[in-house]
C-alpha cells in the first residue's frame, strides 16, 4: 500500500485525457499577481533554463543560478544523439500512446504512467517550441526535419542535430533564458552553489547560495524554490557526467525533508570510451545514435591478439543481433551494457584490458552509406574505395563531431579501425521524489528533469532524457506551479533577515568552517575516487547483497575518514574550487550510502537495478511485480537512518510483461 | 599508444584575484602518461600540491568532453593549445614531448577579467547574448516544427554557426581581443533562419552595441579567431555579421 | 548620437571607414602608378611634366586630389585610433604568443606608420618643391610635322606666372611648351642610393600593407562569398602585393641605374 506520506496527485479519468483536463481546471494565478511572485531556479541545465524562462515569460520574476560560469555550460549541453518526439513525421506509426508505452516498457516498468504519458504528450510540442527558437535540427534536402532511431523502439521518432542535440537544444533553452534576463524578468547568479535550502512554516521559502567568486555566503527569497540541478551520477567518481555536476542541491533538499526517490535506479551506458589509466578523471560517452549504424561485436574466440580489422567475419560474434534478433544493436541500454560485461567477464573482451567491445561502423558505412550516396551520384557498379570514401562523408556528417572526440581521446581513427567501447555510469534514473505537479515532499519544493525521480522508471531510454528536462521546465511546471503559488498571493516577500535565513547560514557557515578545519592530509579529490571506486564495484552494473552490504560499510568508514583527515587548502572567503569539491564529495559521501541501502532493499532487478541473485537462466533481468512494484521514496532521519515509503505503481493502460527485445 | 611517460615542465600564470598583479610560476609533473588529457595532468599536478600543502592551481572546466565550452588555457601561445579545432580538455599529452617546456596562462582581455590564475569572468558574453542573441518567442507559441521549411544548405550553415560554444577562445587569439567570431557565429545563425527573420536588423544593432559596451576591440580581419576555434567557426560569419549590421544601420527606421 | 555617428564609431563601422577610405586609396596607386609610367618615357620628361602640370591643374583632378590627401590623413590617423582602443582591449598581453595569423595582418598599424612617414617624404620631395619651390623650367620644341620632341633647360632665374606656357611657332612648324622640369628633379633625386633604398623598402610595406588590406576591407564591407573572395584574394597578392609595389619600386631603380 502506498505510504500515506506519498500522495502523488495523480488527476482522475482517462489516461489521455488527464493532462488535458487538469491543465483546464487548475488553479491560475493572475497576471497581476505573478509580478510579485518570487521563484527560485537552481541549475540552469534544460529543465531549469526552460522553466525559469518560461516562467518569466508568464509574468513571475524568476531567480536563477548556476555553479558554472555561465548557465550555458549545464551538462545537457553535453547530450548528443537526440531527442525524441511522437511527431510521427516518418508515417511509421508512432503515436502518443506507442512512445508512452515504449518508455514504461523502457523503464522496466517501474515508472508512473500518469506521468508517462503527459511527458509523451507534451513531447511533440517541445520539438516545435526548439524550431521556433532558431535551434538547427538536421534536415533533409526538401527542408523537412530528419529523424533516426534509438535503442528500445522501432520507429524512427529522434530528432537530432549532428551530435551535439543537446547542445543545440540548451543553447535555445539558454537564450530563452538570456532574454529575460535582458528583460529584467530573470535575476541570473553564475558561479554561485545552492548550499542549503531555508524552510519555513515547513514550506520552502528560500536558498543560502555561496557566491564562488567571493565565497561569500548570500541568502535568496522566493515563494517556491525548483531544483533543476541534475543527476547524481558522479557519486561513482568516473561517470559520464560534467565534473562539476553534483547531488549537493537535491541533497540538501533530501535532509530537509524532500523524499529520495529510487536512489540505485542508475543507468550504465553501453558506449562510452574504455577507461585507460589511473589519472582518468571522467568516461566520454559515444552516443547512443552510433548504434544506428555501428554494429557490435566481440572476437569469437577468446584471448584473441588480432587487430579487429584482421578478423574474419566468420569469426566475429554479433552478440546483440545473435541474442536480440528482434531489436538487434538498438536494444535498450541497459540490456547492451549487461551484454557486453557479460562477453567481457567470459574472457572475449578486447583492448589492452579486455574491457572493451568492439562497435564497428565499416559494414553500414560501405553497405548503407556508400552504396545509397553512389546511386543518388548515379555510379554504378563502384568500387570498394568509392563506397568507403562516400560513405566516410556521410557518416562524417551525422557523427563527425563524435568520431573526432574519439579519436583526441584515444588516438585511433575510427574511420579505419571499429571503436572500443565499453559501459560506464551515464545517468541517474532515481532523484527527489516528486509528484504530478512535480513537488516534492516540502510543500513549494519542486524538482524538475533529472533531479526528480519521475519519468524513467529503472532504465531511461535513449533520446529521453532531453525531452524530459524540457517537458517539465517548459510545459509542465508553468501549468503545475499554479497549483500551490495560486494559495500564495498574499504571502509578501519574506525579508531574507528572517531569523530562518540566519540560522540556517550559520549552519552553512559552520559547516564550511569545519571541512575547513580538519586540516588533514587527504584531498576532497582522493576521498571522490575511492568512493567512486566502492560504488562503481559493488554498486554498480551487477549488485549483491554481500557487496552492498560490505559498501555500506565502507562508505561509512570513509566518511569517517572524511571528516577526520580532509584537507582543504586556500580560504573560505574565496575562489576556492577544492572548497567546493570538498562539500560536494561529502553529499556524496552520504548519498552512496542511500543508494546502496535501496539496491539492498530492492531484491529484484529491473532496469538498469541488476541484482546478480535475481535473474533468468539465460542472464536477464528477473524483476519481481509481485513484491517491488513500486517506488522507493527514502525519508531521512538522522545520519545513516532512513524510513523507507512506498508508492505502490498501478498500471491501468499497459498490460505488464516481461521485457522482451527478441 | 605509448606507455612511456614523460616529464613536463610549466610555467603557469598564477593570480590570487582580480585585483592583484599575476606571475608565471614553475611547476614540474613527473610520470605524465601520453594518454592524459591536458587538464587531467593538471589534477596530478593539483594532487600533488595538495598533498604538498601548497595552493592548487584554479583553472575552468566541466563537461570535459569538449563542448560546454568551460575550459580556457592559454598554452605555449595557442588557445586551447597547439591542435586545430580541439579545446584543452581535448588535448592530451601525446602532442608533447618528454622534457618539454609548456606556458600556461588565462585568456587574456579587458572584457575578460581574470578571476583566479587561469580562470576569467566570461559574464559579457551572456550579456551579448542578452542583448538580442534569442527569437523571442514564448513558450506555448510555436507552430508545427515542418511548417516552415529550411534547405539543407541552410540549415547546414545555420548549425555549423550555431556549433559555438562560447568559450572565448576567439577573444584569447585575436590580437585586439575582439569578440566578432563569437556574435557573428549567432547573429548568423539567427540570421540564416526564418524564425530569426523578424528580429534579424534588431539583433545586429544591439549585439555589436553590447559588444562594443563590453570594451571588446575591432575585428581587423586578421583570421586568428577562426584558426583558433575549437569548433573552427567560419570567417563567412563576420562578413555576414558586417552585412547585417550594415543592413540594418542604413535601412532600419530609427 | 545619430544613427550615422553610432553607426560610424562601432566596432564595425570604424572598420568600415578604414575599408572605404583604404579602398580609394588603392584606387589612387592605381591611377598614380599608371600616371608615374610617363617617367620611363624616352622624351627628356615631356610626357611626365606636361602629365604633372595636367594633374596639379584640371580641376575635378584638383579637388579629388584634396579629397585624396584628406581620406590618407584620415586612413592614418583613423586606423592609429583603432590600433590604440584595440590596444585597451588586452591591457595585460600574453607571455608568449604563437599567433595562427599572418604577421603583417597584425602589424597593419606599423606598416601604415611606415607608409605615412614614407608619404610625408614622398611628399616633401616631389609635391611640396612642385607647388611652392622655385623649380628649374625647361622648354620642348616639337616638330609638328614629324612629333619630334627636343627639349633645353631655361636659364636658372627664369620663371612664369601660369604652370604650362604653350606656343605655336607657325613659321617653324613648332609648338612650344615651357613647364617646371619636376621630371629633372625625380631624375636627380633618385641618384641618391639612400632614398632609394627607402623607396624601394617603403614598397615593401606597401606590399603587405596592401596584400592585407585590400581583400580584408572587402570583409569589413561584409562582401565575402565561396565564388568571389578567392578572385578578390588573388587580386590583393598579384595585384596589390606584387605588381603595384614592383611597378612602384622600379622608379628609384630605373632612375639610379640607368639615367
Amino acid at each position: 500500500m502506498t505510504s500515506s506520506k506519498l500522495d502523488a496527485k495523480v488527476p482522475q479519468g482517462p489516461i489521455g485525457e488527464k493532462w488535458t483536463k487538469y491543465k483546464s481546471t487548475i488553479s491560475l494565478v493572475n497576471p497581476a499577481n505573478k509580478r510579485n511572485l518570487e521563484i527560485i531556479v537552481v541549475g540552469t541545465g534544460l529543465a531549469g533554463a526552460s522553466a525559469a524562462a518560461s516562467l518569466a515569460e508568464m509574468g513571475y520574476q524568476v531567480k536563477a543560478f548556476c555553479f558554472q560560469d555561465s548557465p550555458r555550460r549545464a551538462h545537457s549541453i553535453a547530450a548528443q544523439g537526440g531527442i525524441n518526439a511522437a511527431k510521427n513525421y516518418q508515417n511509421d506509426g508512432d503515436s502518443v500512446y506507442r512512445l508512452f508505452y515504449d518508455t514504461v516498457k523502457g523503464g522496466d516498468y517501474r515508472s508512473r504512467e500518469a506521468n508517462v504519458h503527459r511527458l509523451a504528450e507534451v513531447s511533440a510540442n517541445i520539438i516545435d517550441q526548439c524550431v521556433a527558437q532558431g535551434v538547427p535540427f538536421a534536415r533533409d534536402y526538401g527542408g523537412m526535419l530528419k529523424n533516426r532511431s534509438f535503442g528500445g523502439t522501432q520507429v524512427k521518432r529522434t530528432f537530432y542535430a549532428a551530435g551535439q542535440t543537446g547542445q543545440q537544444l540548451l543553447l535555445g533553452a539558454y537564450s530563452a533564458l538570456e532574454r529575460q534576463v535582458g528583460l529584467g524578468a530573470v535575476k541570473m547568479y553564475s558561479r554561485h552553489e545552492m548550499l542549503d535550502v531555508v524552510i519555513i512554516d515547513g514550506k520552502a521559502r528560500g536558498i543560502i547560495a555561496r557566491n564562488l567568486t567571493t565565497g561569500k555566503l548570500e541568502r535568496y527569497f522566493g515563494h517556491a524554490v525548483l531544483l533543476c540541478s541534475g543527476g547524481y551520477g558522479n557519486v561513482f567518481y568516473l561517470s559520464t557526467n560534467a565534473m562539476g555536476s553534483n547531488v549537493t542541491a537535491a541533497w540538501k533538499a533530501h535532509k530537509r525533508g524532500a523524499y529520495f526517490g529510487n536512489p540505485c535506479f542508475t543507468q550504465i551506458h553501453p558506449t562510452c570510451i574504455p577507461v585507460s589509466g589511473d589519472h582518468q578523471s571522467k568516461l566520454t560517452l559515444m552516443s547512443e545514435s552510433l548504434r544506428n549504424d555501428g554494429r557490435i561485436w566481440v572476437p569469437k574466440k577468446k584471448d584473441e591478439t588480432r587487430a579487429a580489422n584482421d578478423i574474419p567475419e566468420e569469426e566475429r560474434d554479433y552478440y546483440l543481433e545473435r541474442r536480440y534478433p528482434a531489436f538487434g544493436n538498438l536494444v535498450p541500454r541497459d540490456i547492451a551494457s549487461r551484454a557486453a560485461k557479460e562477453r567481457c567477464d567470459a574472457g572475449y573482451g578486447v583492448g589492452l584490458t579486455k574491457q572493451a567491445v568492439y562497435l564497428d561502423f565499416r559494414f553500414n558505412l560501405i553497405n548503407k552509406y556508400g552504396r545509397a550516396e553512389a546511386s543518388r551520384l548515379n555510379i554504378e557498379n563502384p568500387d570498394l574505395d568509392t563506397l568507403v570514401r562516400l560513405g566516410k562523408e556521410v557518416v562524417k556528417e551525422e557523427y563527425g563531431n563524435l568520431f573526432d572526440m574519439y579519436k583526441q581521446i584515444t588516438g585511433e581513427d575510427p574511420y579505419e579501425v571499429p571503436m572500443k567501447i565499453y559501459p560506464a555510469v551515464h545517468y541517474t534514473m532515481g532523484g527527489l521524489w516528486v509528484d504530478y505537479n512535480l513537488m516534492t515532499t516540502v510543500p513549494g519544493m519542486y524538482a524538475l528533469g533529472e533531479a526528480n525521480f519521475s519519468d524513467h522508471g529503472a532504465n531511461r531510454l535513449g533520446a529521453s532524457a532531453l525531452m524530459q528536462g524540457l517537458s517539465d521546465g517548459y510545459f509542465v511546471i508553468p501549468i503545475t506551479i499554479g497549483a500551490y503559488l495560486s494559495s500564495e498571493i498574499r504571502t509578501k516577500a519574506i525579508p531574507t533577515d528572517h531569523e530562518a535565513f540566519v540560522a540556517v547560514e550559520k549552519q552553512v557557515k559552520e559547516r564550511l568552517e569545519t571541512l575547513k578545519n580538519i586540516k588533514g592530509t587527504q584531498s576532497p579529490e582522493s576521498f571522490h575516487k575511492r568512493l567512486g571506486h566502492i560504488m562503481w564495484e559493488k554498486c554498480g552494473m551487477a549488485r549483491n547483497e554481500k557487496g552492498l552490504t560490505e559498501a555500506i560499510g565502507e562508505i561509512r568508514e570513509l566518511r569517517k575518514e572524511f571528516w577526520k583527515d580532509l584537507r582543504v587548502t586556500g580560504d573560505i572567503d574565496e575562489f576556492n574550487p577544492e572548497l567546493d569539491k570538498a562539500g560536494r564529495v561529502a553529499d556524496f559521501l552520504e548519498l552512496g550510502e542511500l543508494m546502496c541501502i535501496d539496491a539492498l532493499e530492492r531484491r529484484e532487478s529491473c532496469g538498469g537495478h541488476f541484482r546478480e541473485e535475481y535473474q533468468e537462466d539465460g542472464g536477464e533481468a528477473k524483476r519481481d511485480d509481485e513484491n517491488f512494484m513500486f517506488v522507493s521514496a527514502w525519508e531521512y532521519n538522522k545520519e545513516s537512518d532512513w524510513t523507507l515509503h512506498k508508492e505502490v505503481l498501478e498500471y491501468e493502460n499497459i498490460k505488464i510483461a516481461q521485457r522482451n527485445y527478441k | 599508444m605509448s606507455n612511456e611517460n614523460m616529464t613536463i615542465h610549466l610555467k603557469v600564470w598564477k593570480q590570487k584575484n582580480t585585483g592583484s598583479k599575476g606571475h608565471l610560476e614553475d611547476y614540474t609533473v613527473n610520470n605524465v602518461s601520453p594518454d592524459m588529457s591536458f587538464l587531467e595532468m593538471f589534477d596530478v599536478l593539483n594532487e600533488e600540491l595538495i598533498h604538498e600543502n601548497k595552493e592548487p592551481i584554479a583553472f575552468d572546466h566541466d563537461c570535459r568532453e569538449g563542448i560546454c565550452g568551460m575550459c580556457s588555457m592559454y598554452i605555449n601561445g595557442r588557445p586551447h593549445g597547439p591542435l586545430e579545432g580541439v579545446t584543452t580538455c581535448q588535448l592530451h599529452m601525446r602532442s608533447f614531448k618528454d622534457g618539454d617546456t609548456i606556458v600556461v596562462e588565462p585568456w587574456r582581455a579587458a572584457a575578460f577579467p581574470v578571476i583566479k590564475d587561469l580562470v576569467v569572468d566570461r559574464t559579457a558574453f551572456d550579456r551579448i547574448i542578452a542583448s538580442g542573441g534569442y527569437v523571442s518567442i514564448n513558450t506555448g507559441n510555436a507552430q508545427d516544427a515542418n511548417n516552415l521549411p529550411i534547405g539543407k544548405e541552410r540549415a547546414d550553415l545555420a548549425f555549423a554557426a550555431a556549433a559555438c560554444i562560447g568559450c572565448g577562445a576567439c577573444v584569447a587569439a585575436c590580437k585586439n581581443a575582439s569578440a566578432m567570431l563569437f556574435v557573428s557565429a549567432k547573429v548568423s545563425q539567427l540570421a540564416l533562419l526564418p524564425q530569426g527573420e523578424p528580429e534579424r536588423q534588431s539583433r545586429a544593432l544591439s549585439m555589436v552595441a553590447q559588444m562594443d559596451a563590453e570594451g571588446f576591440g575591432s575585428c581587423t580581419n586578421t583570421g586568428a579567431c577562426s584558426a583558433e576555434c575549437p569548433k573552427e567557426i567560419s570567417l563567412d560569419n563576420i562578413a555576414r555579421l558586417n552585412r547585417e549590421f550594415l543592413g540594418a544601420s542604413l535601412s532600419k527606421p530609427e | 548620437m545619430s544613427w550615422l555617428t553610432k553607426t560610424l564609431t562601432s566596432s564595425i563601422g570604424k572598420k568600415v571607414l578604414m575599408a572605404l577610405t583604404g579602398l580609394f586609396l588603392c584606387t589612387f596607386l592605381v591611377v598614380h602608378l599608371s600616371g608615374n609610367f610617363q617617367l620611363f618615357k624616352n622624351d627628356g620628361g615631356y610626357a611626365f611634366n606636361t602629365y604633372a602640370v595636367f594633374m596639379t591643374t584640371f580641376p575635378v583632378i584638383k579637388v579629388i586630389s584634396y579629397g585624396n590627401y584628406f581620406f590618407i590623413l584620415f586612413h592614418a590617423f583613423w586606423g592609429l585610433y583603432i590600433t590604440y582602443k584595440n590596444k585597451q582591449a588586452r591591457p595585460v598581453g600574453y607571455a608568449v604568443t604563437k599567433n595562427q595569423s599572418s604577421p603583417y595582418s597584425r602589424n597593419m598599424a606599423i606598416l601604415g606608420t611606415i607608409l605615412l612617414v614614407y608619404i610625408v617624404v614622398h611628399m616633401s620631395d616631389f609635391w611640396y618643391k612642385f607647388h611652392y619651390e622655385h623649380l628649374p623650367y625647361v622648354q620642348y620644341t616639337e616638330q609638328l610635322n614629324t612629333g619630334q620632341i627636343t627639349h633645353a633647360a631655361m636659364d636658372e632665374g627664369y620663371t612664369q606666372d601660369v604652370k604650362k606656357l604653350e606656343t605655336f611657332n607657325e613659321a617653324a612648324g613648332t609648338r612650344i611648351v615651357v613647364v617646371k622640369d619636376l621630371y629633372k628633379v625625380v631624375s636627380y633625386a633618385f641618384q641618391n642610393i639612400g632614398l632609394v633604398l627607402f623607396y624601394v623598402l617603403a614598397m615593401f610595406a606597401l606590399a603587405f600593407h596592401l596584400v592585407h588590406g585590400f581583400q580584408s576591407a572587402f570583409q569589413s564591407l561584409g562582401l565575402r562569398h565561396s565564388k568571389y573572395t578567392p578572385l578578390i584574394k588573388g587580386i590583393s597578392v598579384w595585384v596589390f602585393g606584387i605588381l603595384i609595389p614592383i611597378g612602384y619600386a622600379a622608379m628609384p631603380l630605373y632612375f639610379y641605374f640607368f639615367k
